[in-house]
């Protein structure tokens, strides 16, 4: 697990590169049906082609149309891809910092601060005094809080004289993962009913909650990580050997550790605030385009933005209209399409997978 | 990245159209104010009280809470009452929304207020004065003012002539709201089990906390209730009377030795509507019963 294999090792398969770059022509055009359909599909019977023909001829839409398509499934779609962006491309720098194949954001304790935040507003929320200043966003911010406090913590453990040890991130979040749970516990157990129905709904993740303001918010903060992240592919190739061979080859891998922590802490510490828990996207969506198209992060990490907005639009396409009115949690879907796939992935690729 | 910046771009201009659009939603939103016809009514006690007013005709929707009458859950569902989306409740071309309070998420009513669409909230409470109320908000907001006032008094009446009845009595009740793996889940203050059971001339052997908690076998022991109240459940797996009287430590409760178990309908139970005048004879009933 923790040796560096030839499933990590970069520039040697040359040959996978133009096959990486088909792979992002792919995933680009199937981000623009995906798209689509997350504007034209939902309970609403109000159609996109109408609307836009109605635009195009200089008629107003209707309010109703007006407020589904531009307040409703816009804003949706938007945070559909982004979070689905970041939850992604998060799975593949983590795994690619900790050579560990089954880290996801998890890790770096941000599923567990973000719940533990969320637990608080839901339970605690009521008695603060600001909460009714804060409204609607109370949730998202503690949410935020809990994600953020949870790695800089871990961070702050693992890093000794200005180096991180992924080794003491991995086990301290263990540890940091199963305190924090039990802060959550004791304040279910304070909650009433209805609080534990809140807390329950939101850790199965939602993006029926996306309104301009929130993605006003989430996009600068996600764009800037996901565009961070893209530059730290050679790092992390290098690293893929080990730390020790990394440094060797000049690759400064503090400054690799640092930025990719807080990019994945910055990325999803939004993503799961506003969108509650989502789980799978960011083990599935980079395993799979390690399976189809290798190991090199250069592609990896944008190609695992780009199909973890794919899969989460899908998934919110589904989640919409498959009991509508009603609306299933996204988490749900996300984990029933997603599990048996990937276990299909696997058992086809048997021998592929000896990470 | 290079499919993302243009997303960012198109979200930029977007903002500069929402506040053009703001401005239209805002010159809109005093629609014609004609008599709602398409109403979605979220929350149980909130649906009976329109079908009790005759009003179910101007239904179009429920929440999955509202299953009484058995008429409601003919009525499309659009989601669990804490939980709504916006597109859902927009997809049954609603005119107003009557909710009950604390339902939600808050942004789902962000969205539908800025279509105009007028969302009527109605006030919960676990006494007779809050199921007055809880009419009249709905009696005002069907228009239906005299129909509601009726129907309060009519309640009202109920209510009381079934307190008066059941009297005071001097039996302790633990209301088990599930018993998950062996653990008890009981009602504390502050619950509709703890109202419905004071309107009963009951006590709630459990008190010390708020809602519904789990309370361990010691605490069981030593609340001691003479009756155990749980819902009724038709489910298969559900938890049975025999169940209940089964678990040693309320076995070992005088309820336990008297095999004193009541179960009632959730809804007619707790919903603190039209029929908690008949929820209160029942439950007297029963406890009378129990204690002879």
């Amino acid at each position: 697990m923790v040796a560096a294999t030839t499933d990590y090792a970069p520039h040697q398969n040359g040959g996978r590169t133009s096959g990486a770059q088909k792979v992002t022509a792919a995933l680009c055009v199937l981000l623009l049906g995906v798209s689509i359909a997350g504007l034209a599909v939902g309970a609403a019977d109000t159609s996109l082609w109408s609307g836009l023909f109605a635009v195009m001829q200089g008629e107003d839409l209707s309010l109703r149309d007006e407020i589904v398509l531009l307040h409703i499934r816009l804003p949706r779609l938007l945070t559909g891809l982004l979070v689905g962006a970041a939850l992604a491309s998060s799975g593949a720098l983590l795994q690619g910092l900790f050579r560990n194949p089954l880290a996801d954001p998890g890790i770096i304790g941000v599923s567990a601060g973000a719940s533990f935040g969320a637990v608080c507003a839901i339970v605690l929320g009521g008695a603060l005094p600001f909460a009714n200043f804060l409204g609607a966003a109370l949730l998202p911010i503690f949410a935020f809080a809990g994600a953020w406090g949870a790695t800089l913590l871990l961070y702050g453990i693992a890093t000794r004289r200005g180096r991180t040890s992924v080794a003491t991130m991995l086990l301290a979040g263990i540890a940091l993962s199963a305190l924090t749970m039990a802060f959550t516990g004791v304040l279910i157990y304070m909650a009433d009913d209805a609080q534990m129905r809140d807390f329950t709904f939101w850790n199965m993740g939602a993006l029926s909650g996306a309104n301009w303001n929130k993605l006003l918010i989430v996009a600068p903060v996600v764009l800037l990580a996901l565009g961070t992240a893209q530059f730290l592919a050679n790092g992390l190739n290098a690293m893929a050997l080990g730390e020790d061979a990394a440094r060797h080859m000049g690759v400064s891998v503090q400054v690799i550790k640092r930025l990719a922590i807080l990019c994945v802490a910055a990325a999803t510490g939004v993503s799961v605030a506003i969108s509650g828990g989502i789980g799978f996207v960011g083990i599935v969506v980079p395993h799979v385009l390690r399976l189809v198209s290798g190991p090199d992060h250069k592609h990896l990490v944008l190609n695992s933005a780009l199909l973890g907005a794919c899969m989460l639009v899908s998934a919110d396409v589904v989640a919409r209209v498959i009991i509508a009115p009603a609306e299933l949690p996204i988490g749900i879907i996300t984990a029933i399409f997603g599990g048996p796939f990937f276990l299909w992935i696997l058992l086809r690729q048997r021998g592929v997978v000896d990470l | 990245m290079t499919k993302l910046s243009p997303l960012s771009k198109l979200q930029v201009s977007m903002g500069g159209a929402l506040l053009a659009l703001f401005t239209i939603v805002l010159a809109r939103g005093a629609m014609a104010d004609s008599v709602p016809s398409r109403i979605v009514s979220v929350g149980g006690s909130v649906t009976e009280i329109v079908f009790a007013l005759g009003q179910e005709h101007r239904l179009v929707a429920r929440d999955t809470t509202s299953n009484f009458p058995a008429e409601a859950r003919k009525l499309p569902d659009v989601g669990y009452v804490r939980r709504l989306s916006p597109e859902g409740l927009l997809s049954v071309a609603p005119d107003m929304i009557l909710a009950e309070e604390g339902a939600g998420p808050p942004e789902t009513f962000d969205v539908l207020a800025d279509t105009g669409l007028p969302i009527v909230t109605v006030p919960m409470g676990f006494d007779l004065p809050s199921v007055q109320n809880k009419i009249r908000a709905v009696a005002k907001a069907l228009d239906a003012v005299d129909a509601g006032e009726d129907l309060a008094a009519q309640v009202t009446t109920d209510v009381e002539e079934a307190s008066q009845l059941a009297g005071l009595r001097d039996q302790k009740v633990l209301f088990v709201l599930s018993m998950q793996g062996g653990r008890i889940m009981a009602a504390g203050g502050n619950t509709a089990a703890q109202g419905v059971l004071t309107l009963s001339g009951a006590q709630n052997a459990i008190a010390g906390f708020d809602g519904y908690k789990l309370v361990s076998d010691e605490a069981v022991l030593t609340a001691a209730p003479d009756v155990i109240l749980m819902m009724q459940s038709h489910r298969p797996g559900a938890v049975t009377a025999a169940d209940v009287l089964a678990h040693p430590s309320i076995a070992a409760t005088p309820a336990g030795r008297a095999q004193a178990v009541l179960q009632m309908d959730g809804m007619l139970l707790l919903g603190f509507s039209v029929r908690t005048g008949q929820a209160v004879s029942e439950l007297a009933a029963g406890l009378a019963a129990a204690g002879s």
